[in-house]
């Protein structure tokens, strides 16, 4: 069982990576698409901007074997900018195109309030999810976007309110979507990770 | 569902070692990072900031290994910085484990900096730290370790840095830093109700009142301190209960 990690370049990848290594599941960072060949789960973390980080899977050559594997049912974990790549675009980086596993776009987070969307904000979360199992419905979660899901569908799988509700995960069979940083909420992140591990064939 | 107010422990280092600075001058060893970061962890401490207050040239090397061994420690966010003059510097930093970068003398010496650290790791991870004094009716901003004037009105630096792609703002009034007379709730408010981003509050705290005090009287979003929790003063589980008794949202579950 190996964990491929996607690097492509951006941001703190090393942090998931030991988010996973401390609940002893192995892991090995993908920079490239042979990377991906025999990994038993895909994670994409995510930070920054979403026309970087579409640019640079289509760069990295990724995004036909990221599809693939989707296709293939490998349990796939998006976070914060990588649940966004699940979706088809986003108003963030017009003519950019995401994974499109969901319909719909990725919008800002109307103004109103403080941006970016920066801290630890509880849940609405949907009964029967898989990734929330265990948790109590008061946990805490980090967060730190100015992009959000707004409209999800059926795919939602918990809400976060700031100012609007919001999508904070998603789920589909074993595609799994997370706008909060779980390698960065303390234990109630590591429980959302373990979740994620049990879905693995 | 409320965005709750963050407690953030600082790690003044000297690269390599805690330190505790008095005026600046005498530096007194006050521990390792590694150590004080798993602590803080376990306390419930929301994020991490860990500075290089010496941030010179030569020892680059050393604070990104300490960034590097403090980011094992936690499952929280890591905020870094001192001597990040550049986008590879960022990079370093960020590798090693930290999400968010401060920038402060380099962003006033080139105002660029911050566009160039945003379009590169997104402005969630840009933290523009200012230091200010007040001057007349209002705050001047300081550089190096808060020795050098730089004719900067902090409010309109404030503004400038956001307009450039910051995406938070650590605050520390030179005023209050060390003297344990609580948070500067008039700059800190001031700022704080005039920037579109997150503002962190620092220097004077001393007890769970400062905290309630800059959360309620300045709306600051984070409030950031050293000294009292390195020395044990009070606690961070301490700062939160009194918090919540006060009605202040704060992360009580670890």
């Amino acid at each position: 069982m190996t964990i491929a990690i996607l690097d492509y370049g951006a941001g703190n990848v090393s942090s998931v990576e030991r988010a996973f290594q401390r609940l002893g599941a192995p892991t090995r960072k993908a920079c490239g698409p042979e990377d991906l060949e025999g990994a038993s789960a895909l994670v994409l973390p995510g930070v920054g901007h979403f026309g970087a980080l579409s640019r640079a899977l289509r760069e990295r050559n990724l995004l036909p074997r990221l599809q693939a594997a989707l296709e293939r049912q490998v349990p796939f974990l998006g976070i914060c900018l990588g649940m966004q790549a699940l979706y088809e675009a986003s108003v963030e980086a017009p003519g950019e195109r995401g994974l499109g596993v969901f319909s719909g776009s990725v919008m800002p987070i109307p103004a109103g309030l403080k941006l970016p969307h920066m801290g630890w904000n509880q849940l609405r979360l949907v009964p029967g999810s898989q990734l929330f199992r265990g948790l109590p419905p008061q946990a805490y979660f980090y967060f730190a976007h100015s992009y959000a899901v707004l409209a999800p569908g059926q795919e939602a799988a918990a809400f976060c309110s700031y100012g609007t509700e919001f999508a904070a995960a998603v789920e589909q069979g074993v595609v799994f979507g997370v706008q909060f940083h779980p390698e960065k909420s303390g234990e109630a992140g590591a429980q959302v990770l373990r979740n994620f591990l049990e879905c693995m064939p | 569902m409320t965005l709750a107010r963050r407690i953030i422990p600082c790690l003044d280092t000297d690269g390599a070692r805690v330190v505790k600075g008095i005026e600046f001058q005498k530096l007194r060893d006050a521990g390792d990072p590694a150590e004080l970061a798993a602590r803080y962890d376990r306390e419930g401490a929301d994020e991490l900031v860990v500075l290089d207050i010496a941030a010179s040239r030569d020892h680059r090397a050393t604070f990104v290994e300490t960034i590097r061994r403090v980011a094992e420690q936690l499952s929280l966010p890591l905020t870094a910085g001192g001597g990040i003059r550049g986008v590879e510097d960022g990079r370093a930093v960020l590798r090693a484990g930290a999400d968010k970068l401060t920038i402060n003398t380099a962003a006033v010496r080139r105002p660029a900096l911050l566009a160039e650290l945003s379009a590169e790791f997104g402005s969630q991870a840009v933290v523009l730290a200012i230091d200010a004094k007040r001057v007349g009716g209002g705050w001047e901003v300081f550089v190096r370790g808060g020795h050098e004037p730089t004719g900067l009105d902090a409010l309109a630096w404030a503004q400038q840095g956001v307009a450039s792609g910051a995406g938070e703002i650590l605050l520390t009034s030179i005023d209050r830093d060390g003297t344990r007379k609580g948070f500067d709730c008039e700059l800190t408010g001031t700022i704080a109700r005039a920037v579109s981003v997150p503002v962190i509050a620092s220097g004077g705290a001393d007890s769970p009142e400062h905290f309630f005090e800059v959360f309620t009287v300045a709306a600051a979003d984070a409030a950031l301190a050293a000294g009292i929790f390195h020395e044990g003063k009070c606690s961070i589980p301490e700062v939160k209960r009194h918090l919540e008794e006060r009605g202040v949202r704060v992360r009580l579950n670890p």
